[in-house]
């Protein structure tokens, strides 16, 4: 198929009616106001539905219903308007219920700013809402990885029965690139027959619920839950490593800064110091194996983050097992790394290391 | 090789969006490396817009232009003041000479006067004056060909603005005629 240039919100919505989203829920906020906007034109041209709910908690559990009743669903918001929606994606993966919310993240804490940042890290990998859930993260780089894992989050929605997170920042929603809708295998999906679509007097009623009274059978239906969270840890996984060979600093960045930070490895590259990144695409289950690639020619791990103090170095603490010394750097509020100032970093972190 | 990093800066009505928007499109039908990152911040409010175009041979990291403008198109003066200065050593500065009256003020980079509305409203429409810049700044950069800029055109405006191909292909030309 040919390439066609885009916008990243509007690549989203054409993503996901392509996977066959047909129902979309939403409320207004910037910078990812193209994705309702592209919903509510193209969704009633083929049989779907757009809401404007009157507030993000109704969008998330406008969500929880069609879920629920089995079909493809999809909302999208920006950081606090995300935050708004963390009950509801608590009691939908509580639900066991699959549907696909994106995230274009902007500045905080708070109303912040509209402009592009990183710092719901958090709030993506361990969740706002209350109890033992997980969301599967994607953290695209470009508009057609957005559209690639925004597809793919609908398949791994339906197959886990749990909510995935497409993770993307202002900058990514806004900017346009070429883009390709590939054909894509079809996964082989059960059937939905937990769905509330009406039993026509055929079987016993479906019931979606996250209430769960008696302690032993809340907690089994934890460990069926867990379950799914430790396949998706150990077939989930991606991540792109890339000049990792003789790498004396190998940075860790995803999504838009993982694009700059190749701009400083190639910087690094010209006054002879060897840089590689590891770059997770999945942020939950984080890409704890890539470590392992790490070269002994490593000295320091650094995290490049859009976010004031860093939220996923906390991961690469994790996934580095105390092996090498992490540095970070970081801009926030909505201000975003010049390569030169990540080259300048990684200088001072060598320098102090050798 | 080819590794443009173009500021399109004016005020909101100008057409620096589209403008941006027909280069980066005309990049992706010659098969080259594209991005297209606008400003969305609440400056757009107060009536200055400006979008960020790479067009490269190789894979494009950051999309954002920070003091490494290959090419700036400043259609007003406050374009002009703001992103004189992103510009590289050597880098080209578009003036559009109508509005502006002010000079550059860097000895170091190339400047080209152009005055694109009173070409534009000589072919029929001031609106056209993006267009004129657009054909300057091709003629000087050939990053792509201005063929390729219409056959975007075609592609982001459809049918229903087919009737403007003629007029749009025009300001391209007299643009580069300007900077001949």
């Amino acid at each position: 198929m040919a390439k066609v240039l885009m916008k990243g919100n509007e690549a989203v919505g054409a993503a996901a009616i392509k996977a066959g989203c047909k129902y979309f829920f939403g409320y207004p906020i910037t910078p990812q106001n193209e994705v309702p906007e592209y919903m509510s034109k193209e969704l009633p041209k083929i049989g779907g539905s757009f809401v404007q709910a009157e507030s993000e908690v109704a969008a998330i559990n406008m969500v929880y219903g069609a879920a629920g009743a089995g079909v493809r669903v999809m909302t999208s918001s920006s950081s606090p308007g995300i935050a708004l929606k963390q009950e509801g994606i608590s009691y939908i993966a509580g639900a066991e219920l699959p549907c696909v919310i994106v995230n274009m993240m902007r500045g905080g804490p708070g109303l912040g700013s509209i402009q592009s940042s990183q710092s719901d890290y958090f709030q993506a990998t361990r969740g706002g809402g209350n109890g033992d859930y997980r969301t599967l993260v994607y953290a695209p780089a470009n508009v057609q990885e957005l559209v690639d894992y925004t597809m793919k989050a609908f398949d791994m929605a339906d197959y886990y029965r749990n909510p995935v997170l497409v993770l993307g920042d202002g900058m990514i929603g806004q900017m346009m690139e070429p883009i390709e809708f590939k054909e894509t295998e079809k996964m082989d999906l059960p059937e939905k027959d937990w769905a509330t679509t009406g039993t026509k007097g055929a079987r016993k009623p479906n019931i979606v619920n996250s209430l769960r009274l008696q302690a032993p059978e809340l907690e089994a239906l934890n460990q069926k839950i867990e379950a799914k969270y430790m396949e998706m840890e150990e077939k989930e996984v991606i991540y792109e490593s890339y000049k990792l060979e003789d790498a004396e600093i190998v940075f860790v960045a995803y999504g838009t800064v993982s694009r700059i930070t190749k701009n400083a490895i190639d910087l690094l590259e010209q006054e002879g110091i060897k840089a590689g990144l590891i770059r997770p695409i999945t942020l939950w289950p984080f890409p704890n194996k890539a470590f392992a690639e790490i070269p002994a020619t490593a000295k320091a791990l650094m995290s490049v983050e859009m976010s004031q103090g860093g939220q996923m170095i906390d991961d690469v603490k994790i996934a580095n097992e105390g092996r090498l010394p992490i540095g970070f750097y970081g801009r926030s509020g909505g201000m975003v790394p010049a390569p030169q100032a990540i080259v300048e970093a990684a200088k001072e972190l060598l320098g102090g290391v050798k | 090789m080819l590794n443009e990093k173009v500021v399109c800066a004016g005020f909101g009505g100008q057409g620096v969006m589209s403008m941006g928007k027909l280069l980066t499109y005309a990049g992706m039908i010659e098969d080259k490396q594209v991005s297209w990152l606008p400003s969305y911040g609440p400056e757009m409010r107060g009536g200055t817009a400006n979008c960020a175009v790479m067009v490269s041979d190789t894979l494009i990291g950051s999309p954002i232009i920070e003091k490494d403008a290959t090419t700036v198109i400043a259609m007003n003066l406050p374009s002009l003041i703001k992103f004189e200065e992103e510009l590289v050593p050597g880098g080209k500065l578009f003036i559009n000479s109508s509005l502006i009256e002010r000079k550059a003020q860097r000895d170091d980079i190339e400047v080209y006067y152009v005055p694109a509305n009173e070409i534009a409203v000589s072919l029929g429409t001031g609106k056209a004056a993006n267009m004129v810049m657009l054909g300057a700044y091709l003629e000087v950069t050939k990053t792509v060909k201005s063929e390729t800029v219409i056959e975007a055109f075609k592609k982001v405006f459809g049918p229903t603005k087919a009737h403007l191909v003629p007029l749009n292909e025009n300001a391209l030309l007299k643009g580069a005629e300007a900077v001949k």
